[in-house]
């Protein structure tokens, strides 16, 4: 019996108004994911309550992990008159209860719609005493029906830096680099801190949400976990030598404000997913390091490489159907390319203007076997229509995938966000040499697993 | 004594040091004055009063008024009631979110209302998120034609008998008018099309969200086919199938020779909407979400209704007989008692097994709008001590029992909810019915009848409304509950102190706990999460 049995082959319908299984979700809950990134913020949504805590819902359920963040509640009186008085109450509230060191506020497509000024609304609060002492309440802008997900990651981002980061002396700090870590879990954004860290330099990520999305049982709940970027990290971002932004969508908006505000150099590159962006990321950090790569990193290549060669068989000329967002399905296909995989059809409902040509530039001379698709309509539904027309070996995507590989009975790996029934994700990075790896790993296993259960009798092998 | 008995004064911690006066005032103290006045209200202590005549009178409770802002609380939207609660179980409705992209995503399969299409051949479409995606230039420019597109799109690939429209926030202020849209497409397309303005701004919680749905549901569904139903039918209101929960009362009640029509909503279709009208009996389970429903029916059609939980097994049997009490048919009645005492020595069984290491376990329920009622009936089942409990999303009369009706203030908020104004149906009004109503109530029989979660709480109990992540907190840190039951939000807040938490609105992916079956699912569940080894792991040797 199929899960998504109103899908079918055929004539692929073509559709301008309605989404179906949508391959993106709104703003806000990107905002307040990477304001968890900050030390000791409580992230606050400026809407009905019902955001709030679906984005909360859905954070915790990927993490398996506290969501902390307040909601101004508004109710029809709100809607209409503004919601000044509802955000004042929100912010004495929890300053008063909850004691963060910053309040990060991103808007909703509520209050964007009635026009909410959030920096008059603050400088009120500020004015009416209830902001204590060195603390501090940011904010981002993020109306829902604009961007999506990454959107309002890339907004609270460059909040960081529009709120925090000050240049105080002349010359820059040398290897000390602001890393910009983009959509991506805390065990990668601990992964490449690691990497920055053997590379001899002095990072500063933000955000960062290791340390705070993947906090350890220890019998008491730590509101505000120990991981997390510092205000004095964020202020002293102003004074590194280079920020590293990874992935253009999430990371390029921070790092161009940032060199706006402080002249901080700015390179940014992909996420560092597979070989050759790794590669890629090692150079920039070698560029700042006078020129080394130690040999721990050397042999984390050279083990990637050694996996690569040594199991090449098993993915060369496999298909790969993955939706998801942009920076992440450009590393990935880059990844699925290398091992002479074909990224066969590619969906993000993330608008982003580089993303066709990025992805152009992966496929390389593949360009023409592939179907990609972004921006309205770029959605699930579609894939699965395509996938239904000709199949692919293999599926990499967010839990959604799972209807779709139990009804066509294809290999599936998940990846990005959110992943709602499988863990994993929280603990082992899929970023750097190590999480090529595992990325690798894991679709062998998936490949392999199918082959074994698919293989007749006489060709059932022992040693693959 | 029974462990949850009313009379009982609770005893939050075993050695008996914390009272329920100090512990409150601890509490409200930390609160800005403004928020502490509005708490006060909603926190309190259950000291019952019984007075000369014999009556109890209860605490007053604030209960269904606005969250404060900042607060951290646990509740929802009305969008979130109204697409995600009622409408969401339904299969073969195409529900079409008119918003930006997050209000239809997040609401995509999150909510464990499963459903049983048999045959490909049958409608499902609960496995979609369908989507108007607005865009800025929506925003600025207005939706309406997007949707009207949506809705053609909608119809011309997945030709459903049905589409509903559901507002989120922007479109209610960008003045969308969806039901306009709805009704010319209805014209249209020649199949019925309804709209909901369940804008997440609407009242104060999900509840209102519920509302809205369940008056259009009743307004523009129910009462369309008049196929004729058998003497013993009934609905089942409020029940919505989470963990399979609907199945478990489909196959108890068949066996009990009883006739479910419709249930609203849980394994439901669209057709059941429709006919639910010709059953001779509601039955209401989730008191909250639907009893304005029950009184609808009961006003257009003349169908009666009684309050049922098939949340623990004294309470489903004891529902049972009143189903069956109330069509007063013997062999009926026989057969009831059949499946009764079919079901109840395994029921004896894993009482006595999971019994021992359960009782006298203390318990704090936040969550819902019925569900912390009905769960104490479990947990006294397991001789499990309920010491805290809330909802989240309820009224006045959950709490206090419906005798408050007639005294609950109606404020802007609950004003914006619109109340139908329902007359008896010229043709279907069954007059039978209500004189046979009467009959029986003068035997005692007793209708439309829910003395709210109170009455059966301990003395002293803390009764809590729209909990919020401080309170609980605190509440946890000085009582040390053996079990905390809430949430997806709060699940994992708990456990980092080492207290287990059950979520009783996703059941931990678990379940079902309706009926008998489910009342030994849900005492091996408790068994398994309070008394795991993991419990006694979090000190580390080093710190021993």
């Amino acid at each position: 019996m199929s899960l998504l049995r109103h899908t079918k082959g055929g004539e692929v319908h073509e559709r301008q108004s309605l989404t179906v299984n949508p391959a993106k979700t709104c703003q806000p809950v990107g905002a307040m994911y990477a304001a968890l990134g900050i030390n000791k913020c409580l992230p606050h949504s400026h809407g009905s309550q019902g955001c709030c805590s679906y984005h909360r819902s859905t954070l915790s359920r990927h993490y398996k992990e506290p969501a902390m963040a307040g909601t101004s509640s508004f109710t029809e009186g709100s809607s209409v008159f503004g919601g000044q008085a509802n955000l004042l109450t929100a912010i004495e509230n929890m300053f008063t209860l909850y004691k963060p060191d910053v309040i990060a506020v991103h808007t909703t497509c509520l209050s964007e719609t009635i026009g909410d000024d959030i920096p008059q609304i603050t400088e009120n609060a500020i004015d009416k005493g209830i902001v204590p002492e060195g603390k501090f309440v940011i904010h981002a802008n993020t109306p829902s029906y604009v961007g999506a997900h990454p959107t309002g990651f890339a907004n609270m981002t460059k909040a960081m830096v529009d709120y925090f980061a000050k240049s105080t002396r002349e010359d820059k700090v040398a290897r000390r680099v602001n890393i910009i870590p983009g959509y991506v879990e805390p065990a990668d954004m601990a992964e490449i801190k690691r990497l920055a860290k053997l590379m001899g330099l002095d990072p500063i990520m933000f955000p960062d949400t290791s340390g705070v999305l993947d906090a350890p049982q220890t019998g008491v709940h730590e509101m505000y976990p120990a991981g997390g970027v510092t205000i004095d990290e964020l202020v002293a971002a102003g004074d590194a030598q280079q920020t590293l932004a990874l992935g253009p969508v999430c990371s390029g908006p921070a790092a161009k404000a940032l060199y706006a505000k402080c002249k901080v150099p700015q390179t940014t590159m992909g996420l560092p997913i597979g070989l050759a962006a790794t590669d890629k990321m090692i150079m920039a950090m070698r560029s700042l390091n006078g020129g080394f790569v130690p040999e721990e990193i050397k042999y984390e290549r050279g083990r990637l490489l050694d996996l690569m060669t040594d199991m090449h068989q098993y993915f060369y000329g496999k298909t790969v159907a993955l939706w998801g967002d942009p920076d992440q399905l450009v590393g990935l296909s880059e990844l699925l390319m290398s091992v002479d995989m074909l990224p066969k059809y590619v969906v993000t409902g993330t608008p982003g203007k580089k993303f066709l040509k990025r992805m152009g530039d992966v496929l390389g001379d593949k360009v023409h076997e592939s179907f990609v698709r972004q921006g309205p309509c770029a959605d699930m539904y579609l894939m699965h229509q395509w996938i239904k027309n000709e199949p692919v070996d293999l599926l990499m995507g967010n839990t959604y995938g799972k209807y779709i590989a139990r009804d066509d009975d294809i290999p599936y790996v998940r990846h990005g966000f959110p992943i709602l029934d499988r863990v994993g994700h929280q603990y082992f990075s899929t970023v750097g040499y190590k999480g090529a790896i595992r990325v690798l790993e894991q679709i062998l296993n998936v490949l392999m697993d199918r082959q074994d259960r698919d293989s007749p009798e006489e060709t059932f092998e022992l040693t693959m | 004594m029974a462990p949850d008995s009313p009379e009982q004064a609770v005893e939050l911690t075993p050695d008996g040091t914390l009272t329920s006066e100090g512990l409150r005032e601890e509490l409200l103290k930390a609160y800005p004055k403004k928020s502490r006045r509005k708490r006060e209200k909603q926190f309190v202590i259950n000291e019952k009063t019984v007075n000369e005549d014999g009556t109890v009178t209860l605490p007053q409770i604030g209960a269904n008024t606005r969250t404060i802002p900042g607060i951290l609380t646990q509740r929802g939207c009305t969008y979130a009631g109204c697409k995600g609660v009622i409408l969401g179980p339904t299969r073969d409705i195409v529900n079409i979110t008119h918003g930006p992209i997050g209000c239809g995503y997040y609401s995509w399969l999150t909510r464990r209302n499963q459903t049983s299409a048999p045959n490909d051949s049958d409608a499902n479409y609960m496995t979609y998120c369908f989507s108007t995606d607005m865009q800025d230039e929506n925003i600025i420019f207005g939706g309406e034609k997007k949707l009207a597109a949506a809705i053609q799109e909608a119809y011309d690939i997945f030709q459903p008998k049905a589409i509903a429209v559901f507002s989120t926030c922007p479109v209610g202020l960008i003045g969308d008018d969806v039901h306009q849209v709805a009704k010319d497409m209805k014209e249209k397309l020649g199949i019925n099309i309804f709209g909901f303005s369940c804008e997440g701004y609407k009242g104060v919680s999900q509840s209102a969200g519920h509302h809205i749905a369940n008056n259009q549901v009743f307004k523009h569904v129910v009462g369309t086919d008049n196929t004729p139903r058998s003497k013993f039918s009934i609905n089942l209101l409020g029940e919505y199938n989470i963990g399979g929960d609907a199945f478990v009362l489909e196959d108890l009640l068949e066996r009990c020779g009883i006739e479910l029509v419709s249930t609203f909503s849980g394994n439901s279709t669209y057709d059941q909407f429709a006919n639910a009208h010709m059953a001779n009996l509601n039955a209401v389970m989730c008191h909250r979400s639907i009893n304005y429903v029950a009184d609808m029916i009961e006003k257009k059609y003349g169908t009666p209704w009684i309050k049922v939980n098939f949340i623990g097994a004294k309470s489903t049997a004891k529902s049972l007989r009143k189903i069956g009490e109330y069509f007063a048919d013997e062999k009926l009645m026989e057969q009831i008692e059949k499946v009764i005492s079919e079901e109840y020595p395994a029921v004896f069984e894993a009482q006595k097994k999971y019994k021992p290491s359960l009782e006298g376990k203390r318990v704090m329920l936040f969550v819902g709008g019925s569900r912390a009622h009905h769960y104490q009936d479990l947990f006294g089942e397991l001789g499990m001590k309920t010491v805290a409990a809330g909802y989240e999303f309820a009224h006045r009369d959950d709490y206090e029992g419906r005798a408050v009706i007639p005294d609950i203030k109606i404020d802007a908020d609950s004003r914006n909810i619109e109340e139908l104004h329902v007359d008896a149906d010229p043709d279907m009004y069954d007059s039978d019915k209500v004189r046979d109503k009467w009959a029986k109530e003068e035997k005692g029989y007793t209708f439309a009848e829910y003395d709210g979660m109170m009455t059966q709480m301990a003395e002293k109990a803390l009764v809590i409304d729209d909990i919020n992540h401080y309170e609980s907190e605190e509440l946890i840190k000085r009582v040390k509950p053996d079990l905390f039951c809430a949430g997806i939000k709060e699940k994992y807040v708990v456990q980092k102190m080492g207290v287990p938490c059950k979520q009783l609105h996703s059941y931990d992916y678990g379940g079902p706990y309706a009926g008998f079956r489910g009342a030994i699912e849900f005492y091996k569940d408790i068994d398994r999460l309070v008394n795991a080894k993991v419990w006694k792991m979090i000190k580390a040797p080093w710190d021993e």
